[in-house]
């Protein structure tokens, strides 16, 4: 999607806050659109979490604008309740005096019928909970914590799903638990979620649009594909810079060559993406070819030949056009723009092999890319 | 056994423990939880002046309360305006002084027990559509739960034991003012030992028994 496109997008939530606690002050401004998952991404302790309850009325002395639809929130003075918004907390905050069903009604109880977005039963099933309904929350697993949380906000019938990094309190096991769920709900609901957070894998996963911020103050938001890409935000120098492309899987899996004689059929070994004609091949995965799936790519793992190099072990060489170069001569390090189709590629290169190479924009180079994350 | 006078001491010590322990859950919990909820620098002042009958001599209590609600005492003045006669010496005065007597055993383990109300679940509650009101009463309030019951028995149980207070206030009229403390103390005079031990004992055993219920209730339920 293009900028042109993101602002002719329809806009549900416009946020221009201000908010001072004794040395820190929170400056956000961004707006996001009705549908899809917008990710506020940003270093920890930066605000992230701060502009969040801002946003949900957990915060006092909040001066600006939110506006929500047609309503200002702040001017309105709406208090946290009638926002209508769903909460999930990076701790759950499960209500400990009750158990999860109690906990799931005590949101429905409060919701008039018709803003219910989501029948009881199918909240149940959509997060996996039959087993854990008639529990105590005090015995539930972290990752079960988190799954109640997230059915009990739905079940609130919320216009507008906040959720502050519900997976960064649990393990790597729970995380892998609860990310299919948090899939599930984009897909299921056109619910417009803010999504926070300072892993790159989670939002590479989840969000379409993203609002970046650094030390209490957003400075770029945008479609997440376009905004991760841009060389010129300070994103691109970081040393996790990164650039995520969308494809589709192709059908012409490869299989491995020379395989076991005895064996009745070779193993799959690739699988191949096509990215706006460009195939980039991966480890093998069971993709049917029917969604849309997104590549993630580091910057550092893409380095730039003038020719195309033969007999390599690296699977991804796709030749392609330089669109823009930043050059950071502190660390003595080039970022590089690259197109792929109609997207972009981010290439971190040492400043040294730029000027070895004379790279200018507008130079048709091979991009050999040493590793490609299938994120979703 | 105990003759028909004690009989009605105690059942009047009952009402009064009864009454002062649900006038008292009513006052406090607003009251605690405001201080709780309170920024307010001299509010150290107000938690003084409660803790007060934790330390005072109840005959000095009963003395001020006297004095207050007599004829000419601030209390007492007002309600003659307001064409209500003299307090004391009456039941009514006696629930009065128990209020004032108890309220340090009532206010301070519902203070306590707001104290632990976990913020962040009343935000929770607030994001799912719950006002303020809804919140104390659907959160904060059920979670004070053992707060509630040492409350209650501290504050039933410490009434029960009241003497400095009515002897000052109340007197000893019969049915009226007569409760179990100063029907003993009555009983011990004029050399009723046997009333003053079934007296006694029936009082020992009823506290025990409430304090008893307490402390293995909150043994019971301490989370894990």
């Amino acid at each position: 999607m293009s900028s042109n496109e993101f602002d002719s997008v329809e806009k549900i939530l416009r946020v221009d806050v201000t908010l001072k606690r004794n040395d820190f002050t929170l400056q956000a401004n961004f707006c996001s659109p009705a549908k899809g998952i917008t990710a506020i991404y940003g270093p920890s302790g930066c605000g992230k979490t701060t502009l969040l309850r801002a946003i949900a009325g957990l915060e006092k002395d909040v001066l600006g604008s939110i506006q929500f639809g047609d309503v200002d929130w702040i001017h309105s003075r709406l208090p946290t309740h009638k926002r209508n918004v769903g909460y999930v907390f990076q701790r759950s905050h499960l209500f400990s005096h009750l158990d999860v069903r109690k906990n799931l009604l005590y949101g429905v109880k409060r919701t008039k019928e018709n803003k219910r977005r989501i029948a009881f039963d199918d909240a149940v099933s959509l997060l996996g909970m039959e087993k854990l309904i008639d529990k105590s929350v005090g015995i539930l697993s972290g990752g079960e914590r988190q799954r109640v949380a997230i059915a009990r906000a739905l079940l609130s019938g919320p216009e507008l799903l906040l959720l502050d990094e519900p997976m960064a309190a649990l393990d790597h096991q729970s995380k892998s638990e609860i990310l299919p769920y948090l899939e599930k709900l984009h897909q299921a609901f056109s619910i417009p979620m803010l999504y926070v957070s300072h892993a790159t894998d989670e939002i590479a996963r989840l969000a379409d649009f993203i609002v970046l911020m650094e030390n209490g103050k957003t400075y770029k938001h945008g479609p997440l594909l376009e905004t991760v890409a841009d060389i010129n935000s300070p994103l691109a120098e970081q040393a996790n810079a990164f650039s995520i492309l969308e494809g589709r899987c192709e059908s012409n899996n490869v299989t491995g060559i020379g395989a076991n004689p005895g064996t009745p059929k070779p193993k799959v070994l690739l699988t191949s993406i096509n990215v706006d004609g460009n195939r980039f091949r991966i480890p093998f995965a069971p993709l049917d070819g029917k969604n849309i799936v997104r590549l993630r790519i580091v910057a550092k793992d893409v380095s730039i030949c003038l020719d195309r190099p033969l007999r390599t072990s690296i699977l991804n060489v796709l030749e392609s056009t330089i669109v823009e170069i930043k050059d950071n001569e502190v660390k003595g390090q080039s970022v590089v723009k690259l197109t792929v189709g109609n997207q972009f590629l981010l290439a971190r290169i040492s400043l040294y092999s730029k000027q070895q190479l004379s790279l200018v924009v507008g130079d048709v180079v091979f991009a050999q890319i040493k590793a490609v994350a299938l994120v979703r | 056994m105990l003759d028909e006078a004690s009989i009605s001491a105690l059942l009047l010590t009952l009402k009064l423990a009864l009454l002062s322990t649900s006038i008292l859950l009513v006052i406090s919990t607003p009251f605690a939880w405001w201080l709780t909820q309170t920024k307010w620098r001299w509010k150290g002042v107000i938690e003084a002046m409660v803790a007060l009958p934790l330390v005072l001599p109840p005959t000095v209590l009963g003395f001020y309360l006297l004095l207050a609600l007599g004829p000419n005492g601030p209390i007492g003045s007002l309600l003659a305006a307001m064409g209500v006669g003299s307090l004391n010496f009456t039941f009514s005065g006696l629930v009065i002084g128990s209020v004032i007597y108890s309220m340090p055993f009532v206010v301070q383990p519902l203070q306590h027990a707001f104290s632990q109300t976990d913020r962040r679940q009343m935000d929770a509650a607030a994001t799912l559509g719950a006002s303020s009101w809804d919140r104390f009463f659907s959160i904060a309030v059920p979670q004070a739960k053992r707060g509630y019951l040492t409350a209650s028995v501290l504050g039933f149980a410490h009434t029960l034991g009241e003497f400095g207070v009515v002897l000052m206030i109340g007197g000893n009229i019969p049915d009226e003012t007569r409760v179990v403390s100063i029907a003993i103390y009555d009983h011990v005079e004029s050399m009723e030992y046997s009333q003053a031990h079934y007296l006694s004992g029936t009082l020992l055993c009823l506290s025990f028994v409430m304090l008893l219920i307490t402390y293995l209730s909150q043994q019971k339920v301490k989370p894990s």
